[in-house]
């Protein structure tokens, strides 16, 4: 098997904020109702955190479950525990309508750190930082491209696709730049 | 700017991570119907002064397609609804009359 690599290798910016690039991490997107037989059961073996409500994200230790949209759920874990977490879904949703599939790779996921880690989004992203719940994750546009990002006790983790990784390592660091502070 | 709240995820989206797919509520004709009523439902289109419903994606999001009801004269939003309706919700259409009595309705 080759050996796993992240999208940069790691990449990281220190300016106002910090930013690192992540990973790899494991992620399954998880396609199924929410009315679906079995599906926080299957969720919970798979996380440990209970079947996340519209916009949040459950977390529990390294391991997260997000709420992507009525239909989808984006489920983080140790990039080795992905097949292993695939059989279980594949076992306890067994007859049930639903996708999981392993995007761990098309995927890229930073770290942005600081105090004034929010700004680094507020200029990137149309959306409101200033309303952003704890434990809420929000979809939205990062400059060009589609992006997620929710914030936890240290700062925020940012979720793209992999073949913008560039693009958003660039945006972020231009976005932290020392003495670019919003207020 | 236009913010439309997204009624699948209850977001406040700002118009950039929408896009637009024209005129809501249109009834198709397809094989069996005539020359004159195919090119309507192809091409003609209201485009009101006023109020207008419309289709927009929440493509930056969620991805889900949704119903909004819009002034195209002053930008006021009145509403947006799930896509999964062939109709304006009535309390929707109740909220419309009460601010532009003019309004000739959805016929």
């Amino acid at each position: 098997m080759s050996k796993v690599a992240s999208a940069l290798g790691g990449a990281r910016f220190d300016g106002f904020a910090s930013v690192s690039e992540i990973g790899p991490l494991g992620m399954i997107t998880l396609r199924a109702k929410p009315d679906v037989k079995g599906l926080a059961a299957a969720v919970k073996a798979v996380t440990g955190t209970k079947l996340p409500a519209q916009r949040r994200v459950e977390r529990a230790g390294d391991k997260v479950a997000a709420w992507m949209s009525p239909d989808e759920y984006l489920l983080i874990l140790p990039y080795a525990e992905v097949k292993a977490a695939l059989a279980t879904l594949a076992d306890k949703l067994a007859g049930q309508h639903h996708l999981a599939v392993d995007v761990s790779d098309a995927r890229a996921v930073f770290r942005i750190e600081g105090a004034e880690a929010a700004q680094v989004l507020m200029k990137l992203a149309p959306a409101d930082l200033t309303a952003l719940e704890p434990g809420e994750i929000r979809r939205t546009r990062i400059a060009q491209v589609a992006g997620a990002f929710w914030a936890d006790e240290t700062g925020f983790t940012l979720v793209c696709f992999r073949s913008v990784a560039g693009y958003v390592m660039g945006l972020l660091s231009h976005s932290a730049q020392p003495g670019s502070e919003l207020f | 700017m236009l913010l439309l709240e997204c009624p699948y995820c209850g977001v406040k989206a700002e118009e950039t991570e929408l896009t637009a797919g024209g005129e809501a509520h249109l009834k198709r004709f397809g094989p069996g119907s005539s020359g004159e009523e195919f090119e309507a439902y192809m091409f003609a289109r209201k485009n009101p002064k006023g109020v207008h419903f419309e289709r927009w994606r929440h493509a930056y999001g969620c991805g889900k397609w949704f119903l909004a009801a819009r002034c195209t004269a002053t930008l006021e939003v009145f509403g947006t609804y799930p896509a999964q309706t062939t109709e304006p919700p009535a309390d929707l259409v109740e909220k419309i009359k009460a601010k532009r009595p003019d309004w000739k309705g959805t016929k």
